[in-house]
């Protein structure tokens, strides 16, 4: 069993016109055995940059609390949120700096830039950075989540319709994913706003 | 907790803090992970006035293909530029580093960067990891001395050569460069040779597919042709789109607003001559 599997997740970011959506499973498993169905993937890290962490959930908060830091750090000394291109060469760094020894996640960043514009990007555990203009998807139910937003994205979408397609393609995809699943939670966030939901999925 | 784990670090290079830890992981049975790789078919060749070279940009995790147009021509100095195959995050951090460093020799020496410069620099790092940090490179330029084409192997093997191609669609694109190269090919049956080439990888390899991007260098000038040709659109678009028969069911909603961002700009006093 590959050591991603351990505990299961799937994280998918969508881009919309000036919003974007970011959303996760909430299940936490020990291989096959469920723990918990309240784990939170997504976090944010300023009002307008979220990040969701798929793979083995103790480096999955670790890290997390590791960037929180180190974005604390950059508000003091520039008095200003990190951009989201900035922020994501920072967690491409962290990550490279332990290129021979990882940690085991694969985060998905999704955030809005300059002139609202929304900036979605994911890496492999060791920081290859991979910039989408669509759709960007990480986690154990990846490769359905692949299909799924292939098949129901499309361009410039609003804010409602972006989160009605983004929960569908992650539920659909859980669905065939026995490792994740258990209910979705989905953040939108345009310029004015985050409207943060829970989904109810098949809590199998 | 030790300090080193709380400071930023600020020495720099690899951290092996996780290694024993993943270690015993792989010992209980559970498998390490895989990275993103960039399959690739990566091309270079030398016309009469300069270098040309050529990549795919399709990147791999496996057999699923994770980026349809990923980048993978990376700018080293503005009179070179290094294509890059293997592990994509070793290609990207490698050439960002040698990148950086050819900066800051440009700065010390007030002179244009050489391509032997970021040649050594690369070969001596990949060779001092032994091979592990993996990234296959086609390295090309022109400088004060002339249009230069390398290749890097991921153990630190260099080759000088005229035409080069590296990364699993290499023997496709080898292929069509020892059938039609010829010394002193103008730029646009450079351009053409090497489209072809990259196209023969984009169809024969499975690692290799979508566009070809092209970066034509010559003395004192570069051209940068993301996505040259794109030889695979989507075949089929539905112009209705996807539409849901059923909606979402949705627990629980719940509705932040954000203030409006104000950029303070400060009006400062003008400096005392």
């Amino acid at each position: 069993m590959s050591i991603f599997e351990y505990n299961g997740s799937a994280v998918v970011a969508m881009v919309g016109k000036n919003c974007f959506a970011i959303a996760s499973d909430r299940r936490l498993g020990v291989q096959l055995q469920t723990i918990a169905t309240d784990f939170q993937r997504i976090s944010k890290i300023h009002d307008h940059l979220f990040i969701g962490l798929s793979g083995l959930a103790t480096d999955v908060q670790t890290l997390y609390q590791r960037l929180v830091f180190r974005h604390k750090l950059y508000q003091l000394r520039e008095e200003r949120d990190m951009k989201p291109e900035t922020f994501a060469s920072l967690v491409s760094a962290i990550l490279y700096e332990k290129r021979f020894g990882p940690f085991l996640c694969q985060p998905v960043i999704a955030g809005l830039g300059d002139d609202n514009k929304p900036f979605i990007c994911t890496m492999d555990s060791i920081g290859a950075k991979e910039l989408a203009k669509d759709f960007v998807v990480s986690g154990t139910a990846s490769e359905s989540l692949y299909g799924a937003c292939e098949a129901m994205y499309k361009p410039d979408m609003e804010a409602e319709e972006l989160f009605e397609t983004i929960s569908q393609a992650l539920l659909s995809s859980v669905d065939r994913d026995c490792l994740s699943g258990w209910g979705g939670h989905v953040y939108v966030v345009t310029p004015n706003e985050v409207k943060e939901r829970i989904l109810k999925g098949r809590m199998d | 907790m030790s300090q080193s784990t709380v400071d930023v670090s600020a020495k720099g290079g690899f951290s092996f803090d996780l290694c024993k830890r993943n270690e015993m992981l792989t010992q209980k049975g559970l498998k390490a992970p895989s990275f993103l790789k960039t399959g690739t078919t990566i091309v270079g060749l030398i016309f009469k006035d300069g270098v040309i070279l050529g990549a795919d940009t399709r990147a791999t995790e496996g057999p699923i293909v994770a980026d349809k147009n990923c980048e993978k021509i990376h700018y080293m100095a503005p009179n070179i530029y290094c294509c890059g195959a293997g592990t994509a995050a070793d290609t990207e951090a490698v050439t960002d580093m040698v990148s950086s460093q050819l900066r800051l020799h440009r700065y010390e020496t007030g002179r244009d960067s050489r391509v032997i410069t970021a040649l050594t620099l690369l070969k001596k790092h990949l060779f001092s990891y032994q091979g592990h940090v993996s990234a296959a490179l086609v390295l090309g330029g022109v400088d004060i001395t002339g249009p230069h084409l390398h290749t890097i192997d991921p153990n630190g093997l260099t080759e000088t050569l005229p035409f080069a191609t590296m990364g699993s669609g290499s023997l496709a694109a080898m292929s069509v460069f020892e059938a039609k190269y010829k010394e002193g090919l103008t730029r646009d049956e450079g351009i053409k040779l090497v489209a072809e080439a990259i196209c023969s990888g984009i169809f024969n390899d499975l690692g290799s597919g979508s566009n070809v991007d092209i970066c034509v260098i010559t003395k004192g000038n570069k051209e940068y042709l993301r996505n040259y040709m794109e030889p695979n659109p989507r075949t089929y678009v539905s112009s209705k789109g996807y539409s849901f028969t059923k909606k979402t069911e949705v627990l629980l909603t719940k509705i932040t607003p954000l203030l409006e961002r104000v950029e303070i700009t400060e009006v400062g006093e003008a400096m005392e001559e």
